[in-house]
């Protein structure tokens, strides 16, 4: 079939996801749920999770914006983004948060600043990658992860 | 969001019994879609049924709404609106459910304060499913302990003491901290028990502290003042017939207590982790509040009381405004609980909550011997108490246990009843509706027949679980009233299925012995030794562990079959009356699955009336059980015919009977 060689690039792509340090196995608990009742349940939570914390993203730089800060508000809106991030195997940007929270802990308000760029950075990064892994999979046909055995 | 169902029983497992847990109700709440949406897939995965929430006041008016409604709540800790713990001690407060904390913070002192708040279990997130997997053990603990605890006291206050211990178990669950409590606990238990135990009489009905009654009793407290309130003088304002001076001094007693945690418990609410009991002392920022707080108190908890069946919580007592709020809240609930001392709030929440929800429920059940009577009436309206009641096993365990010791003799039955409070706690309540009417014991027999004949089908196990039901056969004579017939009834169920199944179907009769009524006339009916009943239920027992999965399913199963087992009976006529009642309470109680069921119950119902009980009993089965297991597939006409199948000896039946190993889970070996 022709959609062969599209599942071969969709196991690489994800591969690669996951060797990159992008993704963990959180994200593989993910695809497991998923099944022919929710066929795109991991696209459906990574595209939730993108709508939301996107609002958190926005009060996090709004509450960076007001000096002096307020770290606890800050650590809450991380605590929470975390949460999202490691839910859907987000490794990277789950890091940043850490690092981020460890930042606002300590009281270093350039540490946190630092660590927001960063987070963002790694957040559109994800973001991009996996909207072009869904794309490929939906072109590749039902959604069958490369994980799972044929 | 799928609504939350009425169901009170899980729904009937496969027949693998390592699926057992599934159809257990869950609440799962958290602000986060993301992480909601990937819990309630995991927990659909898991064949839970799962009804989700983003706000933590939106998940407590629901749980109040339906307080019978789920098994099981998770809760994330970090919420907008409410804080996690609070949640937890709301509903451990009301609901007595069991509660799993999670978090993205796994910081020890975060944790720490989940097993204070008598979480049940803490999960880090990101959740992974396996976590979820197990968290039925909580449920099985609970009931398991309440069980216990009933089994324990063996005696008209047992009630109480099951719901302190229960409480204790569940704090036992979290922690040291709370065995400890629990120990002390029960010691106050005893005591207070044996302080009643010496006052009254061996025929003198349980006094129960109605909303009235307590009113009266803090009125006349205030008047005289909480120093110089004595006993006597408080007996004489009150001036009740039939309230002894040895009533009112264990009341005033609970009540003193009550009122020092009051004092203590604004502080205790601050500072989650401080253990004191004696909160109340080094909280001078209380003593305002101290003496709001006992002023109110006189009210509140009268009011409390009142309210508290209306579920209207802390909102309702409010009146005493300000931080107060939650100490009223708290002051209800704990009022009834002696063990303030523990200074755990939420403990004594809960301890309140169960006595105060006992009480409440109890007032329909104080004429024990009149029970009989009047429960006919009252079966309706304990019946919702019931429902209330039963958030967990525990209230329901007790409401039922009070139920049935309609003055029968408990020696024997206390274990029984046990054992049938403990792993029904859901059917019980509703059953306890049938229990209350003449009918209960046709119910009652019915059900344990129906089981069986489900069971025997293709149930191999079933064979060795003979032994278990030993106990329900051998009190049947003497628990006309004894809850062990309600207990017997769901272990019977799940027995029938577990043990050796008879094909006689009056060997499912049998097992029912608790109530004797009933199984007289299923003995007549089924003319088929008790024995096969023993030994059915003997089996039960020993399968106890293997069928902790399905008992869920028993219980479902239990209280479709005994209604329609009611009815089919036909020789009950009153008890088709109590049959309809059960049959309409177990379809809106007990019909977890579907609504359909229910109706589906209800058509058998009329069906039974005319055909003879396995007919009935495959229909009942059918409905229960292949509806609840397998809505999609099943049809009524399809329940049938795999009931049907089942009595040929088909296995596919026994699916829905996996449960029952659930039940003999409870049932004390």
């Amino acid at each position: 079939m022709e959609k062969n060689p599209m599942r071969r690039q969709l196991a690489i792509m994800r591969q690669a996801l996951f060797d990159q340090g992008y993704l963990d196995e959180q994200f593989i608990q993910l695809e497991e749920l998923q099944d022919d009742a929710n066929p795109n349940f991991v696209e459906e939570v990574v595209t939730s999770y993108y709508r939301d914390s996107a609002r958190l993203i926005l009060k996090i730089e709004q509450a960076l914006e007001r000096k002096p800060f307020d770290f606890n508000k800050l650590d809450g809106y991380m605590h929470q983004f975390k949460g999202s991030s490691s839910s859907i195997g987000a490794k990277k940007v789950k890091a940043e948060s850490t690092l981020f929270r460890e930042h606002c802990n300590s009281g270093n308000g350039e540490g946190c600043v630092r660590a927001f760029q960063q987070l963002k950075q790694e957040y559109a990064t994800l973001k991009k990658k996996l909207e072009a892994y869904f794309q490929l999979a939906r072109q590749a046909g039902p959604m069958e992860t490369a994980c799972r055995p044929k | 969001m799928s609504t939350a169902s009425s169901s009170a029983a899980w729904k009937a497992g496969d027949v693998v019994p390592d699926r057992f847990p599934a159809g257990l109700r869950v609440l799962v709440v958290d602000d986060d879609p993301t992480c909601l949406m990937i819990l309630e897939k995991m927990l659909r995965t898991c064949l839970y049924e799962v009804t989700k929430c983003n706000r933590a006041e939106t998940a407590l008016s629901m749980l109040r709404e339906n307080k019978n409604g789920f098994d099981i709540v998770i809760s994330d800790v970090h919420m907008p609106d409410m804080d996690g713990f609070k949640l937890l001690e709301h509903i451990g407060l009301e609901m007595d459910l069991p509660v799993i904390m999670m978090s993205a913070d796994d910081g020890k002192h975060v944790v720490m304060k989940g097993v204070t708040h008598g979480a049940c279990d803490y999960l880090i997130k990101p959740v992974r499913i396996e976590a979820l997997k197990n968290i039925w053990q909580h449920v099985v603990r609970k009931w398991k302990n309440e069980w216990k605890d009933f089994e324990q006291s063996g005696s008209v206050e047992e009630g109480d003491r099951q719901q302190k211990q229960s409480e204790d178990a569940d704090y036992s669950s979290s922690a040291n901290e709370g065995n400890w409590k629990s120990s002390k606990k029960r010691k106050d238990d005893e005591d207070e028990t044996d302080e009643r135990d010496d006052s009254s009489t061996l025929k003198k009905p349980r006094v129960v502290w109605s909303v009235e009654l307590h009113q009266q009793f803090v009125a006349a407290v205030n008047q005289l003042g909480i120093d110089k309130a004595v006993p006597k003088k408080i007996l004489e304002l009150m001036n009740v017939p039939g309230l002894t001076r040895e009533n009112v001094a264990s009341h005033l007693q609970k009540y003193r207590l009550y009122l020092r945690r009051l004092s203590g418990v604004s502080q205790h609410q601050n500072s989650f982790m401080s253990h004191q009991e004696e909160t109340f002392g080094p909280l001078s920022s209380l003593n305002g509040l101290d003496l709001q707080t006992l002023a109110a108190t006189g009210q509140l908890p009268a009011e409390s009381l009142a309210t508290l069946q209306a579920a209207g919580l802390g909102r309702s007592t409010a009146k005493s405004g300000v931080p107060m709020a939650l100490v009223d809240q708290r002051n209800i609930f704990s009022f009834e609980n002696p063990k303030l001392r523990f200074g755990e709030g939420q403990q004594q929440h809960i301890n309140g909550n169960n006595k105060q929800i006992n009480l409440l429920h109890g007032i329909p059940m104080t004429m024990e011997p009149k029970q009989l009577v009047g429960l006919h009436h009252t079966a309706q309206s304990i019946g919702n108490v019931n429902m209330q009641v039963t958030s967990h096993g525990a209230q329901s365990g007790q409401n039922n246990s009070l139920l049935m010791q309609m003055g029968q003799p408990q020696s024997r039955g206390h274990i029984l009843n046990d054992a049938t409070v403990g792993h029904a706690p859901r059917l019980l309540s509703s059953m306890g509706q049938p229990i209350l009417s003449n009918g209960i014991a046709a119910n009652v027999s019915t059900r344990n027949r129906i089981p069986e004949n489900i069971r025997a089908p293709g149930y191999n196990p079933v064979s060795q679980a003979s032994s278990m039901l030993n106990f329900p056969m051998n009190h049947a004579s003497e628990l006309p009233g004894n809850i062990l017939p309600l207990g017997s009834t769901p272990g019977m169920s799940s027995l029938t299925s577990k043990g050796t199944f008879q094909e006689d179907v009056n060997s499912e009769i049998k097992g029912s012995g608790g109530f004797m009524p009933s199984y007289d006339i299923f003995n007549d009916l089924n003319q088929h030794k008790p024995q096969s009943w023993e030994l059915q239920n003997v089996s039960m027992t020993s399968d106890a562990s293997q069928r902790s999965n399905s008992l869920q399913g028993n219980l479902d199963l239990t209280q479709s079959v005994l209604v329609q087992q009611g009815i089919s009976s036909g020789q009950m006529n009153g008890q088709n009356r109590s049959a309809a009642v059960v049959s309409k309470a177990m379809c809106s109680a007990g019909d977890f699955s579907e609504q359909r069921n229910a109706q589906n119950v209800n058509q058998h119902f009329n069906t039974l009336l005319v055909d003879n009980t396995i007919r009935v009993k495959s229909e009942i089965v059918a409905d229960v059980s292949p509806a609840n297991l397998f809505p999609d597939h099943f049809g009524q006409e399809d329940l049938m015919s795999a009931l049907l199948k089942q009595q040929e000896g088909i296995a596919p039946a026994e699916n829905e009977f996996d449960f029952d190993g659930y039940s003999m889970d409870n049932i004390p070996e």
